[in-house]
C-alpha cells in the first residue's frame, strides 16, 4: 500500500516536486539568474512587484523567466501595511497574471521585519478577495495557526533576519511549527548555506525559499546547483528516518526498574 | 477539510494489513525520534507486532515523557450516570433499547444527592453519563450542568453527540469537556454493532470532534471501544483522530481512553483479541505519539493491573466508579452500563497512589476557566 503519509509536496492543489523555491533579487544580470534558476531545479520563483515594469515594457527579470517552467510567486516586498500590501497584491495579480502571492509587510527598513498584526489582517482580507496567500512571518507558532485559519495556503516563517545567512536561527519554533501545522511549512530568508537548507528539511520543513545566498554567491550557478543537492539531501534523510536527532536528545530512554514484567510473558 | 474526509481517505483493512506488516527497523526508527516528532507512520510501527519485543523500551520511554510533562500526579475523577434509558441498539452495551432492565432518568433532587456524595469522596470532577434519549437533551443536560456547576470544577460529559449550537450552549451553561469515543473506526464492525437507532449513524459519531473544536468547547476525549474489531488499527485511526484535532482545532485539549470490552447485561458477542499486554502497548504508543494528551486509565481494569500500569503514561484514573444512574446514593447496581473491576473506594485508590510517590489530584480545573467565577459559583450554590 502506498504510505500513509503522502510524500509530494501540494499547496493549493498545485504539486511541486523540487522543494527549493528561488528568489529573483540580486543577480548580477538576467542571464545569470536564468542559468542560476536552471541549476536549482526550482518550479516557483518570488518576484518583486517594485522590481516588474507593470506598463508591458521589456523587462529584467520577467524577460528571463521561461513562464511554462516557472510559477510566479509576486511578493508585496516595500508595503509597511496592509492597506499597501492588499493594493500591491491586486496589482501584481493583474500584472503577472496569477493569484499567488507571497505576502511581506515590514514596516521597518532596517531589518525588514515582518509585521505580524498586519500580516494577519492581509492575509484574511486577500483570502477573501481569491489570493492564495503564503505569508512571510516570524517563526511565531500561534501566529502561524492564526493565519493557517485565516485561509493562507502555507506560512512561510524566518529561519534568521532576511539576508543574514546565519541559517536556522529559530530552530526551536520551527520545530513547533512544523509539528502541528495543516498546512505546507516554507522556511524563508536568513539560510546562507545548502547545510542550512538541509538541516531545514531534515527537521520536516516543507521546502525552503533561497535567495541571497545564491544571488550573492561568487558563482550563483554552482551555488544553486549545491542548494538543489542540499535540499534533496535534507528531504532524503527526512524520510529516510534520523537514528540520532541533531539535539541528541531522542525518546531511546535509559532502562531503569523494569516497568513491563508485571504482564508475563507474551502469548504467541 | 473534515475528518470525515480524512477518514475516507484510510481504508480500515488496508491500515491493518500496513500494521502488521511493520518490521522491527521500522520500529526502532520510531523510538528513535525526538519528543513530539512521531509520525503516523511511526505510530503504526508502535502498534505493531514487531513492537512487541520492545515492549519494555517503549514503557520506560513513555514514562519518562509522561513524568516530564505531568511529574508524578494522577487526576482523579468518578463518572456520574444520570441515565441509562437509550434508544440505540448495541450488541456490547447493558443499556441497549432490547434490555429489559429498569429505566431510570434522575431528576433535579437525585441529581445533586449523587454530587453530595461524590463530594463527599473528594472529587472536584465530574463525568456525566446518559444513554441517548429524547427525554436527556440540551434542555436536561443544561439544567444538570446549572445544579453541578456551583459543586464541581470540572464538568465533563459523555452522552450523544450533539448539534454544534447544542454544544455552544452547554459551553455557556459551565460544560468543561466532552468524551466522544468513536466505539471503531472500521466501518463494517461499525454497522455490526449498532445495529439501530440514531448511533448507527457513523459519520454524524466521526464528525463530533470537529463540532466540538468549532463550539469552542475546551476538552475533547477520544477513543475506539477495543474489542470490536482489529484493535491496532482503531488505536492507530484514534491517532489520526487525535492529530486531527491537534492541528485544526489547536487550541482545544485531548484526552484519550482505552475502554475494553466488558461483560454486560445482553447478548454476548465476539470480542476480538485485546489483551493487558495490548493495553500497554497502545498506551505507551499513544503517550510517545503525543507527549501532552491525557491518557485515562478505567476502572474496568483490575485492581492489580491498575495497581503496576498507572505509571505507563496514564495521568488520570476514575476511582470507585458506579455506572448506573443513582448508584453512589440509593439505586441498586442491577441498573449498571457495565462492570467494573476495581472495586476500591477513592480513598483507597488515592492511599495507593500516595504509598507509590504519587500525588492524587482532585481538583486540576477551576470554573473561572468556564466563564463562571469561583465567588459567583459559591454564591449560587444550592445547599447539599
Amino acid at each position: 500500500m502506498k504510505p500513509i503519509s503522502a510524500n509530494t509536496l501540494v499547496i493549493a492543489g498545485v504539486e511541486f516536486t523540487s522543494r527549493l523555491f528561488l528568489g529573483t533579487g540580486k543577480f548580477s544580470s538576467g542571464e545569470m539568474m536564468r542559468e542560476s534558476l536552471e541549476a536549482s531545479g526550482t518550479q516557483l520563483v518570488t518576484v518583486a512587484l517594485g522590481r516588474v515594469r507593470t506598463g508591458g515594457e521589456p523587462d529584467d527579470i520577467l524577460g528571463h523567466l521561461d513562464g511554462a517552467r516557472y510559477r510566479l510567486l509576486p511578493n508585496t516586498s516595500g508595503t509597511r501595511t496592509a492597506k499597501e500590501a492588499i493594493l500591491a497584491a491586486e496589482l501584481a495579480r493583474e500584472a503577472l497574471g496569477t493569484n499567488w502571492l507571497k505576502l511581506e509587510i515590514h514596516p521597518d527598513p532596517k531589518y525588514l521585519m515582518p509585521d505580524p498584526i498586519e500580516t494577519l489582517l492581509a492575509t484574511e482580507q486577500l483570502v477573501r478577495r481569491g489570493f492564495v496567500v503564503l505569508p512571510y512571518v516570524h517563526a511565531d507558532p500561534i501566529l502561524c495557526k492564526r493565519l493557517e485559519e485565516a485561509g493562507a495556503a502555507a506560512v512561510m516563517p524566518l529561519g534568521a533576519p532576511i539576508g543574514s545567512n546565519l541559517g536556522l536561527e529559530s530552530r526551536a519554533f520551527l520545530e513547533i511549527i512544523i509539528a502541528q501545522s495543516g498546512v505546507p511549512v516554507v522556511v524563508d530568508a536568513g539560510l546562507g548555506a545548502p547545510s542550512h537548507a538541509a538541516a531545514a528539511l531534515e527537521m520536516g520543513a516543507d521546502a525552503v525559499l533561497v535567495n541571497t545566498a545564491i544571488a550573492a554567491a561568487e558563482d550563483p550557478v554552482a551555488m544553486a546547483e549545491a542548494f538543489r543537492l542540499g535540499v534533496e539531501a535534507g528531504r532524503t534523510a527526512r524520510l529516510a528516518g534520523l537514528a540520532h536527532m541533531p539535539s541528541g536528545e531522542s525518546i531511546r530512554a535509559s532502562a531503569t526498574s523494569p516497568l513491563t514484567s508485571f504482564l508475563g510473558e507474551p502469548v504467541p | 477539510m473534515s475528518f470525515v474526509d480524512v477518514w475516507k481517505r484510510h481504508d480500515f483493512r488496508d491500515v491493518t494489513r500496513s500494521i502488521a506488516q511493520k518490521t522491527p527497523a521500522e520500529v526502532r526508527r520510531a523510538l528513535g525520534r525526538s519528543r513530539g516528532n512521531l509520525d503516523m507512520e511511526d505510530l503504526a510501527a508502535l502498534l505493531s507486532p514487531a513492537a512487541a519485543p520492545h515492549l519494555e523500551e517503549m514503557a520506560q520511554a513513555c514514562h519518562q515523557r509522561t513524568v516530564e510533562r505531568f511529574g508524578r500526579t494522577m487526576r482523579l475523577f468518578a463518572p456520574l450516570y444520570l441515565s441509562n434509558a437509550c434508544a440505540n441498539v448495541c450488541t456490547y452495551c447493558g443499556f441497549s433499547a432490547h434490555n429489559k432492565i429498569r429505566r431510570k432518568v434522575l431528576n433535579d433532587a437525585e441529581i445533586l444527592e449523587e454530587a453530595r456524595v461524590l463530594r463527599s469522596h473528594g472529587f472536584d470532577s465530574v463525568l456525566l453519563v446518559t444513554g441517548e434519549t429524547g427525554r436527556v437533551g440540551r434542555g436536561y443536560l443544561s439544567q444538570a450542568l446549572r445544579l453541578l456547576r456551583p459543586h464541581f470544577s470540572g464538568l465533563w460529559i459523555e452522552v450523544q453527540p450533539l448539534p454544534e449550537d447544542d454544544y455552544a450552549a452547554l459551553g455557556a451553561d459551565g460544560l468543561s469537556a466532552v468524551l466522544v469515543y468513536q466505539e471503531t473506526y472500521d466501518a463494517a464492525a461499525y454497522a455490526r454493532h449498532h445495529l439501530s437507532g440514531p448511533k448507527a449513524d457513523i459519520e454524524w459519531r466521526l464528525g463530533t470532534p470537529d463540532r466540538l473544536g468549532r463550539a469552542g468547547i475546551k476538552k475533547v476525549g477520544l477513543g475506539a471501544l477495543f474489542g470490536l474489531s482489529d484493535w491496532r488499527a482503531d488505536a492507530w485511526f484514534t491517532g489520526l483522530h487525535l492529530r486531527h484535532v491537534e492541528t485544526v482545532h489547536w487550541r482545544t485539549r485531548t484526552a484519550i481512553s482505552f475502554p475494553r470490552l466488558r461483560p454486560h447485561e445482553g447478548a454476548a458477542i465476539a470480542v476480538t483479541p485485546f489483551n493487558e499486554r495490548d493495553l500497554v502497548q497502545a498506551a505507551c504508543a499513544f503517550r510517545l505519539l503525543s507527549p501532552e494528551a491525557e491518557l485515562s486509565l478505567s476502572t474496568r481494569e483490575s485492581e492489580a493491573f491498575r495497581n503496576q500500569a498507572f505509571r505507563l503514561g496514564f495521568t488520570s484514573m476514575s476511582a470507585g466508579s458506579k455506572t448506573n444512574p443513582g448508584g453512589y446514593s440509593s439505586a441498586p447496581e442491577s441498573l449498571e452500563q457495565f462492570e467494573i473491576d476495581d472495586s476500591r473506594s477513592p480513598a483507597q485508590v488515592a492511599a495507593f497512589l500516595r504509598s507509590r510517590g504519587y500525588e492524587p489530584v482532585w481538583k486540576d480545573w477551576d470554573s473561572t476557566y468556564d466563564g463562571f467565577t469561583g465567588r459567583l459559583a459559591s454564591a449560587q450554590a444550592v445547599a447539599l
